[in-house]
C-alpha cells in the first residue's frame, strides 16, 4: 500500500536486469527499495528488465518494503512503456530521473493518470518522486517539489549533478553543499521528504557514516544505498541514539502533565520548555517507534 | 638353562611365566646397542626409506587391502596421488581406499578405479570429476560415506580395519615423530603446515603398518608431535606433499557477503536467547561462511555479559584463536584447523589442544568431546520441512560435498542450529523432502534462514525462549512455501536404478542411499 509518509531512511538501488538481486531485496530491511530500468540497464536489455521488474511486483511480497521503479526519461524511447509496465504492476512510487522542471512531473503525471484508468487503478494511487541530477533542476527544486500532490520527495543524484557542474565528487562534500540545502529548504517548504545520494564505495564504511552524519545535520531524510551492507551504517545514524530517546520521552511526558493539568506552560525539571523542543522530542518517539527501537507500551 | 651373563634361569619357570629368557629367546625387533651419537645416528639408524615404492613393499601390500589416507592437506594434498600411481606401477590391484575425505585433486582416481586398481571407496566426502563420475556409476560397489565421528569409531571397532595407513606429514623427524605444524622456528617457513592431524592420529593409532609421507625432515626430537614414532613403519621423504598454498589456507576472513552475515547475525540472536548461552559453555561451528562468522556476533555479547566459553570444538580458525586469546573461551579443541592463524596457535597456546577423531566425535562414548557440546551451528544444502538435512549431493542429485563432523555434532549438542539461505541460485533450500539424509532431522533443533527461524516441533521450549526475546519464528512450512513462491517447485529428480554410495549414520548403520544420476 502506497503512503506518501513514511519512514525512508534508506532506499536501496537494485539493477532491474538482476533477479538475484530481486527475489529477495527486501530482507535486508532498507525502508524502500529501488528498481532501477534507466542507468544500470543497457539498451539492449531495457524490455527485458521492465519484463522482470514487472513479474517480480506481481510475483513477490515484498512486506512492509516501499517499492520504488526508476523508470526512463519520457523523452527517450522507453520511458512511456516503463510507466505503463510499472503502473499496471502496482509499482508504489515512480522515480523520474533527471528532473529539470515542473513541466518534466507534469508530462509524467499525465501518463500516469492515463495508465490508472487503463488498468482500473485508482486515480492518484501511484506516487512520484523526482531527482534532482542537474544545475537547473536545483535553481528549480521548489517549483519541481510542489509540481504534484502524488510527490513523495525530491532526491539528489550526485553523479550527473557534478558532470554538469563541471566539478569533482569530494571527501568533504563541498561540491554538493549548495544543491543539498536548496534541495533541503524546498522539500521542508513543500512538505515532502528529502532523500540524498548515494554513496558508492561500498568497503569504505568510515565516509559513508560522514556523508549521513553530514546530510542528516542538514536535515535530509534518508540516503540512497546500492549495497546491503550499506543500510545498518545508515540507520545507525538515523536512528535516535538511547539517550535522545530517554530525554524525549521525559518532555512528552511533561507535555501530558501540563495538558491533564490544563497548565500552557510546559516544564521540566523546572525549566521552560519551548514548542519546538516539544515537536522534536515528538519526531524523536515517532521515529523511535517506527523503527522498532522502542515499543508502543513504553511510550504511553 | 643358563643366560649370556651366567645366571641359571629354568625353562620351566619361563614357559609357566610365558616369558622368554634373556639372550635366548631373541625378538628381532630389538635393535644392537648402537654406540654413533645422536647427530649420526638419526641419519644411520632410522626408520626413513628410499622411496614410496620401498615402503609399500616394507608394509607387505596386497591386493584386496585396505589402504587409508587423510584430509588435512585439502585441496593442496598430492600424497594419495603419489602414493596411488606407485601402487598402479607395481600392478596391485582391488584395493579399498579409505580416506578421511576426498577433494576435486582427487580426480586422478578415476583412472585407478577404471583400471581395477582401487575396487572400494570410504570417506566422508567428494567432490569435483570423481565426484561427478562416482555419480554417473564409475565403481561397481557404492561409496560408503562416513561421518568424521563414525569413521574413527568404524577404525576403532576393527568395522573399517586399515592394513596399511598412508599419512602426508607437514614435518617428520627420522624415526616418524610427525607433526602439522613445525616447531623448529628456522625452519618453519619451509614446512607447509595443516595445523591438527586429529582425523590421521586414529588411522596411526589402529593400522596394522603406517608410512609417514613428508617433504620435511626436521632435526629429531620432533618432540610435539601429532602421530608418535612408535606408532610408524616407515618414513618416506618425497619432494613435496603438494601445494602449500592450499595445504596452509590462508587466513579465514569474515565472509563479507550479506547474506550470510545476516544468517550469521540471526543465529546468534538465537543462540543468546535459547538458554544455553551461559558462563561455562561449549561451542562448535562447522564451514560455511555463515556458520563461521557467527562467532563474531556472539564475542559482543559474550563481552558484554561476562560470559566464558569454557571450550571450542572442531575445525579451528584464526577467529577461534582470537576469542581464545582474549580470553573468552578457555580450551581450543581441535581436530582440524581451517588456515594458517589456527595452525600457528596450535604451536604457540598451551590452551589449545589437538584431539584425535575418537575423542573428538566417536558415538559409542560418553567421553567423546562432542557429547560435552551445548552449541553447533552447521550449514546444509538443503533441509526438508522434518528438519531433515543434506550436505552430500547438490540439487542435481550428483555428489559435491562431505558430511564430515554434520551428524556427530548434531547428536552431541544439546542446541543444534542449522544456517542454510532459503534460496540459491534459483533452488530452494527449505524442501518437503532433501535429496539425501546426512542428519536425522530429530537432532537439528533450529533452522536460520535470510529470511526467517523454524524451531523443530521436538523443541517447544526453544521455541518458547525465542518467542519470549522478541524473535519472529515461523513454521518451518511457511518458509518451504516462501521459497516456493519464488523460484517455484522444482521437478523431481531422474535416478538410475543403480547405488552409487551408502550414507551411514555415526552408529555405523545405513541412513540413506545414493542413487546414480540420468545425464
Amino acid at each position: 500500500m502506497a503512503q506518501k509518509h513514511r519512514l525512508r531512511r534508506t532506499m536501496m538501488f537494485i539493477p532491474g536486469n538482476n533477479p538475484g538481486m530481486m527475489r529477495d531485496a527486501h530482507i535486508y530491511g532498507s525502508d524502500s527499495l529501488m528498481f532501477d530500468l534507466e542507468d544500470s540497464v543497457s539498451m539492449a536489455e531495457k524490455d527485458a528488465a521492465r519484463q522482470l521488474v514487472y513479474q517480480a511486483l506481481k510475483t513477490i511480497d515484498y512486506g512492509s518494503t516501499e517499492i520504488v521503479v526508476r523508470i526512463n526519461p519520457l523523452d527517450t524511447p522507453y520511458g512511456r512503456a516503463d510507466v505503463e509496465a510499472m503502473v499496471a504492476a502496482g509499482a508504489q512510487v515512480l522515480r523520474m530521473p533527471k528532473t529539470e522542471t515542473p513541466q518534466d512531473i507534469i508530462e509524467c503525471e499525465k501518463v500516469i493518470a492515463e495508465m490508472e484508468a487503463k488498468y482500473g487503478r485508482p486515480q492518484g494511487d501511484t506516487l512520484m518522486m523526482a531527482a534532482i541530477e542537474g544545475a537547473l533542476g536545483v535553481v528549480n527544486a521548489y517549483q519541481i517539489a510542489t509540481s504534484s500532490q502524488r510527490l513523495i520527495g525530491i532526491a539528489l543524484g550526485a553523479e550527473d549533478f557534478c558532470a554538469n557542474m563541471k566539478c569533482q565528487r569530494t571527501t568533504s562534500g563541498a561540491e554538493l553543499q549548495l544543491a543539498r540545502q536548496t534541495i533541503v529548504v524546498a522539500a521542508r517548504a513543500a512538505g515532502i521528504d528529502a532523500l540524498d545520494t548515494v554513496y558508492s564505495d561500498v568497503n569504505n564504511e568510515e565516509q559513508l557514516l560522514y556523508e549521513t552524519r553530514l546530510i542528516k545535520e542538514l536535515g535530509f531524510d534518508g540516503k540512497s544505498v546500492i549495497n546491503p551492507r550499506q543500510i545498518a551504517p545508515v540507520h545507525s545514524v538515523f536512528n535516535p541514539a538511547p539517550k535522545d530517546i530517554e530525554k524525549a520521552k521525559r518532555i512528552v511526558a511533561a507535555l501530558k502533565e501540563a495538558e491533564a493539568k490544563g497548565s500552557g506552560v510546559i516544564s521540566l525539571n523546572g525549566k521552560m520548555i519551548d514548542k519546538p523542543v516539544v515537536l522534536r522530542a515528538q519526531r524523536v518517539i515517532e521515529l523511535a517507534l517506527i523503527a522498532g527501537i522502542i515499543s508502543p507500551a513504553e511510550v504511553e | 638353562m643358563k643366560n649370556p651373563i651366567g645366571h641359571e634361569i629354568p625353562e620351566q619357570i619361563a614357559n609357566e611365566l610365558g616369558l622368554g629368557i634373556y639372550g635366548v629367546d631373541k625378538d628381532p625387533r630389538v635393535a644392537e646397542k648402537d654406540t654413533t651419537p645422536l647427530v649420526e645416528r638419526e641419519y644411520t639408524n632410522n626408520k626413513v626409506v628410499e622411496s614410496i615404492e620401498e615402503a609399500i613393499k616394507m608394509c607387505g601390500l596386497k591386493d584386496g587391502m585396505t589402504i587409508s589416507f587423510h584430509h588435512h592437506f585439502r585441496e593442496g594434498d598430492q600424497v594419495l596421488n603419489q602414493v596411488m600411481e606407485v601402487i598402479a606401477r607395481m600392478g596391485f590391484k582391488d584395493l579399498k581406499v579409505a580416506s578421511s575425505s576426498l577433494n576435486s585433486v582427487h580426480a586422478p582416481l578415476i583412472e585407478h578405479i577404471k583400471s581395477g586398481v582401487v575396487r572400494k571407496i570410504e570417506t566422508s566426502g567428494c567432490r569435483g570429476h570423481l565426484a561427478d563420475e562416482i555419480s554417473r556409476g564409475l565403481m561397481e560397489k557404492p561409496v560408503i560415506f562416513r561421518s568424521h565421528g563414525g569413521r574413527a569409531a568404524a577404525i576403532a571397532d576393527g568395522k573399517l580395519h586399515i592394513d596399511i595407513a598412508f599419512l602426508g606429514a607437514p614435518c617428520s623427524d627420522t624415526y616418524g615423530n610427525a607433526s602439522g605444524v613445525c616447531l623448529d622456528e628456522e625452519m618453519q617457513a619451509k614446512v607447509s603446515e595443516c595445523g591438527s592431524l586429529g582425523y590421521a592420529k586414529v588411522d596411526a593409532q589402529y593400522a596394522d603398518k603406517v608410512v609417514i609421507v613428508t617433504d620435511t625432515i626436521v632435526e629429531y626430537p620432533n618432540a610435539v608431535q601429532s602421530i608418535e614414532g612408535t606408532l610408524v613403519t616407515c618414513v618416506v621423504k618425497v619432494d613435496s606433499i603438494g601445494d602449500p598454498s592450499k595445504i596452509s589456507a590462508g587466513a579465514t576472513r569474515f565472509t563479507k557477503n550479506p547474506r550470510d552475515l545476516m544468517i550469521a547475525e540471526s543465529a546468534a540472536k538465537v543462540i543468546i536467547n535459547s538458554g544455553y548461552f551461559n558462563n561455562g559453555m561449549s561451542i562448535q561451528t562447522g564451514t560455511g561462511g555463515a556458520s563461521l562468522a557467527v562467532t563474531r556476533f556472539l564475542a559482543d555479547t559474550m563481552k558484554a555479559k561476562g560470559i566464558t566459553a569454557r571450550f571450542a570444538l572442531g575445525g579451528i580458525t584464526g577467529q577461534m584463536v582470537k576469542l581464545h586469546e582474549q580470553g573468552l573461551i578457555e580450551t581450543l579443541w581441535d581436530v582440524q584447523d581451517f588456515d594458517t592463524e589456527a595452525a600457528a596457535s596450535l604451536r604457540r597456546n598451551p590452551g589449545h589442544h589437538e584431539v584425535d577423531g575418537l575423542l573428538y566425535a566417536t558415538p559409542f562414548d560418553r567421553a567423546s568431546i562432542l557429547n560435552q557440546l551445548d552449541i553447533v551451528v552447521l550449514s546444509a544444502l538443503e533441509i526438508d520441512v522434518n528438519f531433515n538435512v543434506n550436505v552430500l549431493t547438490g540439487s542435481d542429485g550428483v555428489i559435491r560435498g562431505a558430511i564430515g563432523g554434520h551428524p556427530d555434532t548434531a547428536k552431541g549438542a544439546d542446541l543444534t542450529v542449522i544456517v542454510t539461505p532459503l534460496i540459491r541460485g534459483r533452488i530452494p533450500c527449505v524442501r518437503d523432502k532433501v535429496g539425501t539424509i546426512c542428519t536425522d532431522g530429530q537432532y537439528c533443533d533450529v533452522l536460520v534462514t535470510d529470511v526467517g527461524i523454524a524451531v523443530n516441533p521436538k523443541r517447544p521450549e526453544i521455541k518458547e525462549r525465542l518467542l519470549a526475546a522478541g524473535l519472529k519464528v515461523y513454521d518451518i512450512n511457511e518458509l518451504k512455501e516462501m521459497a516456493e513462491k519464488v523460484v517455484g517447485k522444482p521437478d523431481a529428480l531422474q535416478f538410475t536404478e543403480k547405488i552409487v554410495g551408502v550414507v551411514t549414520a555415526p552408529d555405523g548403520t545405513i541412513l540413506d542411499l545414493i542413487y546414480g544420476v540420468v545425464d
